[in-house]
């Protein structure tokens, strides 16, 4: 693609090689560490589901208990395949017999490794294959029933109850919304657990459960047939249970998944070190699953200025691109986050704003952009919101962005009314296609405003990436470089449950899904 | 003065009586718009109207309608008021200070309170929400107005979001706040209600409850429903660090906490 922005490729090449070489250095810690939901996660995968009688999910009775018994640094799959071997049990039944007190699973004797191995394996393919089969239905359904075009019209329900959100969710499809994301309730993303079944009560979102998420995977499949659209539902999977929302989505044929260890770092204090480790496993299982993630950077321009501080954005996509990389997860499944924060009042702020859209749009190529909507400077004007919308919904046609989670002009008063949803709609799909292909239209001037402020951005972005390079991500956060927010390496929410890997770790999935037959 | 349509006298507002204005004084003229859960069309257009004469609104007006796709109806309508409000007896409690600047504030602090002056800030209980505790506290500030991290004279701690009650009780004891500031943005079927008391009565239960100023702030809270509460002090959408500041240095000298 012809560069509209004169960038210097040397220049971006050298910034990714940067985050490459970032990526590199936390993998590396990453790979020696395990916590407490990737194991959960992989209970889960291995079919372990349900509560005890205080509502406790098994997977957590499970893992709580091997790391009691002292042997979670050899992984869940060690102990639940040499269960199977010992007792003949499914790892569902070996749950419930610790569930109830009649399994010591980490008192059992140890059986001939290279058994445990091939039990657990066999196990494992069952849900790989569940998960590859959900991946073969969603390219039946956009082959078949086809889909909306790029950019995706994205919008959110939050109702608390999940009911309800269907209604909702079936509504905006009518509409012409092509993605519905089920917000979360407000602190799910720092329970240690994944609550279950179906839920009617949450405030400023649902909880997501994999009831839930079944519930609505049928409802959108229903209304999807009824539009002749097939319509993609998303969720969170971000917080403190990262892979275990990963591995329910995958299961349950979600397509979009909100995923981003620094989002939850400085906007969630959770533990940096537990939750990137936590982030690889969550992005291995999404990259299988065929599930588009979305990066947080957009939250940074909620806390920092979203003109001074656009180069961390781009810093950020660089390296979130290289970590998603890793997990075997394709740039068109990356839907790398920005957003359109400026503040209103400055002058020739749209031009700043459609110089970074199109920026990311040229770094990226294949990405599926995610791009969010003005809320800082969100008044409760409706009307003026409405606007503001609209010129968000300009730039976004304008450098082909992917998917646009539209603005509410009730932003900053409540969450969205039923009609809200469809005004912005209505505002979207009216841009959408009275301004059509004005991208591939209009160029912009050499050396003018537009291409001046990219190239800054774009250089700016480099030279944090080299810094970062050198004193490592880690020390960078701590600093507050991202969003403004410091955070320390061993605080925040989640530390203990990492837990350093023995050698005779295994975990089976990333095996699985990262090799062979995708 | 007179015109082509000769002399008019401009009709003088009566504040006892008063109603809202579109093109006329006293037309009453107001637009609104709705959702009924009834299907598309004529008796959907009707119901709409019955519904705002029941409100109050004479000759209403659906002006537009659309289908929302599952059995609803959107409409956008105009109809006028019957009602007038009293204005010139209306009295609404607020803040009722001049504020000062962020260098007043600081003078103010030199030359009255002698020292610094301690303020802790959170976004409490399941809120997540910190752009409203941010624009006040972080330095940067909002719109121009710099936060009060930026204060000569004020040591100002952001604890971010969802900190519980006890979290911001114990940090207050610990750094001996003059003043706390709790954001709530998430006002969903009413969750910052008992979360708002609830650190009324942990300051009493401690002792300290005199001893600091207690002020809230979010999009939903007006001065006069935090005063209900229990608070010193509520502020809404609008208010910058510098009015913030004032009520605390200001509260400060009145109660003595010099």
């Amino acid at each position: 693609m012809e560069s509209k922005l004169n960038l210097n490729p040397k220049i971006i090449d050298s910034a990714r090689s940067a985050a490459a070489s970032i990526a590199d250095q936390t993998q590396e810690f990453i790979d020696k560490n395990t916590t407490v939901t990737v194991e959960r996660t992989v209970a889960r995968l291995l079919g372990v589901d349900g509560v005890d009688d205080i509502e406790t999910p098994l997977p957590n009775v499970l893992v709580d208990s091997i790391k009691e018994g002292g042997g979670l640094s050899k992984g869940v799959a060690f102990w639940i395949g040499n269960a199977m071997v010992q007792t003949g049990k499914t790892p569902q039944e070996i749950a419930e017999a610790v569930s109830a007190g009649e399994l010591k699973i980490t008192k059992l004797a140890i059986a001939d490794e290279k058994k445990i191995a091939d039990t657990i394996y066999n196990e494992a393919k069952k849900t790989v294959d569940r998960i590859r089969n959900n991946r073969e239905k969603r390219n039946d359904y956009l082959k078949n029933l086809g889909e909306g075009s790029q950019p995706y019209l994205y919008v959110i329900v939050a109702t608390g109850n999940i009911y309800e959100d269907v209604i909702q969710a079936q509504a905006a499809a009518k509409q012409g919304a092509d993605i519905i994301a089920v917000i979360r309730t407000t602190a799910q993303s720092l329970l240690d657990y994944v609550p279950y079944g179906a839920t009617t009560e949450g405030f400023g979102g649902t909880f997501a459960t994999q009831e839930n998420f079944r519930i609505m995977r049928k409802a959108l499949d229903e209304v999807g047939e009824e539009v002749g659209r097939y319509i993609r539902l998303c969720n969170y999977c971000s917080g403190l249970c990262m892979p275990e929302i990963a591995a329910m989505g995958a299961m349950e044929r979600l397509d979009v998944m909100l995923n981003d260890a620094l989002y939850g770092i400085l906007f969630r204090d959770i533990n940096m070190q537990r939750t990137l480790i936590d982030q690889y496993f969550s992005r291995v299982i999404n990259g299988f699953a065929g599930i588009i993630i979305n990066t947080g950077e957009d939250n940074y321009l909620t806390t920092a200025d979203a003109v001074e501080e656009a180069h961390t954005v781009l810093a950020s996509q660089f390296i979130n691109e290289q970590f998603a990389l890793k997990a075997g997860l394709p740039e068109e499944q990356m839907g790398l986050g920005h957003a359109f924060e400026m503040d209103p009042e400055l002058e020739n702020g749209f031009l700043f704003e459609l110089a970074q859209a199109q920026m990311a749009r040229e770094i990226f190529p294949d990405a599926p952009l995610k791009y969010m909507p003005p809320t800082k400077f969100m008044t409760g004007n409706i009307f003026k919101g409405h606007l503001q919308d609209a010129m968000f919904n300009l730039v976004s046609i304008w450098t082909h962005q992917g998917l646009q989670l539209l603005g509410m002009p009730t932003e900053a008063i409540h969450t969205p009314h039923l009609h809200d949803r469809m005004l912005s709609i209505e505002n979207a799909k009216y841009i959408f296609n009275n301004a059509k292909n004005i991208g591939d239209d209009v160029e912009f001037k050499k050396d003018g405003i537009m291409q001046k402020r990219a190239q800054e951005v774009l250089e700016k972005a480099e030279s944090l990436l080299k810094d970062i390079d050198e004193e490592g991500i880690f020390s960078t956060i701590e600093q507050g470089k991202f969003g403004g927010v410091k955070r320390p390496l061993t605080g925040g929410k989640g530390l203990a449950g990492v837990v350093e890997k023995d050698e005779k770790y295994f975990n089976p999935f990333i095996d699985l899904m990262l090799g062979g037959d995708r | 003065m007179e015109g082509i349509h000769g002399i008019q006298e401009i009709q003088k507002v009566d504040l006892t009586k008063v109603k809202p204005y579109g093109d006329t004084l006293n037309d009453g003229m107001v637009q609104m718009s709705f959702t009924l859960p009834v299907p598309y069309g004529d008796e959907a257009k009707e119901a709409a109207k019955q519904l705002m004469a029941k409100m109050g609104f004479d000759n209403p007006a659906v002006v537009y309608s659309c289908d929302l796709g599952i059995g609803y109806t959107y409409f956008i309508m105009y109809g006028k008021c019957r009602h007038t409000v009293d204005y010139s007896t209306i009295q609404v409690p607020k803040v009722d200070m001049e504020f000062m600047t962020m260098e007043e504030v600081e003078d103010y602090i030199a030359e009255k309170i002698k020292r610094n002056v301690v303020v802790i800030g959170a976004c409490t209980g399941t809120d997540a929400h910190t752009v409203g505790i941010d624009a006040i506290m972080n330095m940067k500030g909002y719109n121009h107005h710099f936060g009060l991290e930026r204060y000569k004279g004020m040591t100002a701690l952001n604890m971010g979001s969802q900190v519980t009650n006890e979290e911001l009780v114990a940090k207050a004891i610990e750094m001996k706040a003059d003043a706390i500031l709790v954001s709530q943005i998430v006002t969903q079927k009413d969750v910052h209600i008992p979360n708002l008391t609830q650190l009324v009565e942990m300051l009493e239960a401690e002792g300290i409850r005199d001893k600091v100023i207690l002020i809230c702030g979010g999009p939903r809270l007006s001065h006069e429903l935090a005063q209900e509460l229990g608070y010193d002090a509520g502020f809404t959408t609008g208010s910058y660090a510098n009015e913030v500041a004032t009520f605390i240095v200001e509260e400060m000298v009145k109660r003595n906490m010099i």
